[in-house]
């Protein structure tokens, strides 16, 4: 009786130190730089190679599938795959409003590529939301 | 405004069409995003060097055995 009253609070207590996680301004930043610019969230916290390795990847893969004549996809709330495609093409962020802005990403039929260049466009943006992930668990001391 | 931003990307794009193999592209998806799993997925350096090139190495393993695979079917 005396030992299931003592292991009570310590659970509690370890289950707290867990869950909260210390609001910093760097957990806020870096997170929606990353998302922005490919690569920056980690930049901004002086991982200089993560950050530039990542950038140049994501970068790169998404302006590949640009040039494959991907297509881009718009908001719409039609068929479920291009609402999903059109969230994976969000996690680009910066690079996904710069395309919408220039009108890029129409996607063009003629090219049998166009198909993996709308791939490698989403996959862009998916890679993308990892990295914003990691800039996130850096900033809050949970990953070196 | 719209109009010449339009043009514009229309005649950025119009010249750089790429056009991959299958396989060319398989590599460059492969290599980006291993590169992109070894650093988010690891901690450490050397760790994340050599997960980068297992995920690199599982890829283009995947893409032969999947073209080997449907080899077998079109017999």
């Amino acid at each position: 009786m005396a030992n299931s009253s003592a292991s009570k609070p310590k659970s509690v207590e370890v289950r707290n130190s867990t869950t909260t996680q210390p609001m910093t301004t760097m957990s806020v930043l870096a997170p929606a730089l990353g998302w922005l610019i490919p690569g920056a969230g980690h930049l901004i916290q002086k991982r200089w190679i993560r950050g530039l390795l990542i950038m140049f990847s994501i970068t790169t893969m998404f302006f590949l599938g640009l040039a494959m004549q991907g297509r881009v996809y718009r908001p719409n709330g039609g068929d479920i795959l291009d609402i999903l495609g059109f969230v994976g093409d969000l996690g680009a962020g910066g690079l996904y409003i710069v395309t919408r802005v220039m009108d890029w990403g129409q996607g063009a039929i003629a090219h049998a590529t166009a198909d993996y260049g709308t791939k490698f466009i989403i996959v862009a943006g998916l890679l993308n939301f990892i990295s914003v992930a990691d800039a996130y668990h850096i900033a809050i001391g949970k990953k070196p | 405004m719209i109009l010449g931003k339009t043009i514009l990307g229309e005649m950025i794009l119009a010249q750089m069409t790429l056009e991959l193999s299958h396989f060319s592209a398989a590599l460059l998806f492969s290599a980006f995003a291993s590169i992109v799993f070894g650093i988010t997925q690891r901690n450490s350096a050397r760790e994340q060097i050599r997960y980068g090139l297992y995920c690199f190495a599982m890829f283009v393993g995947g893409v032969f055995a999947a073209g080997w695979v449907m080899w077998l079917l079109r017999r």
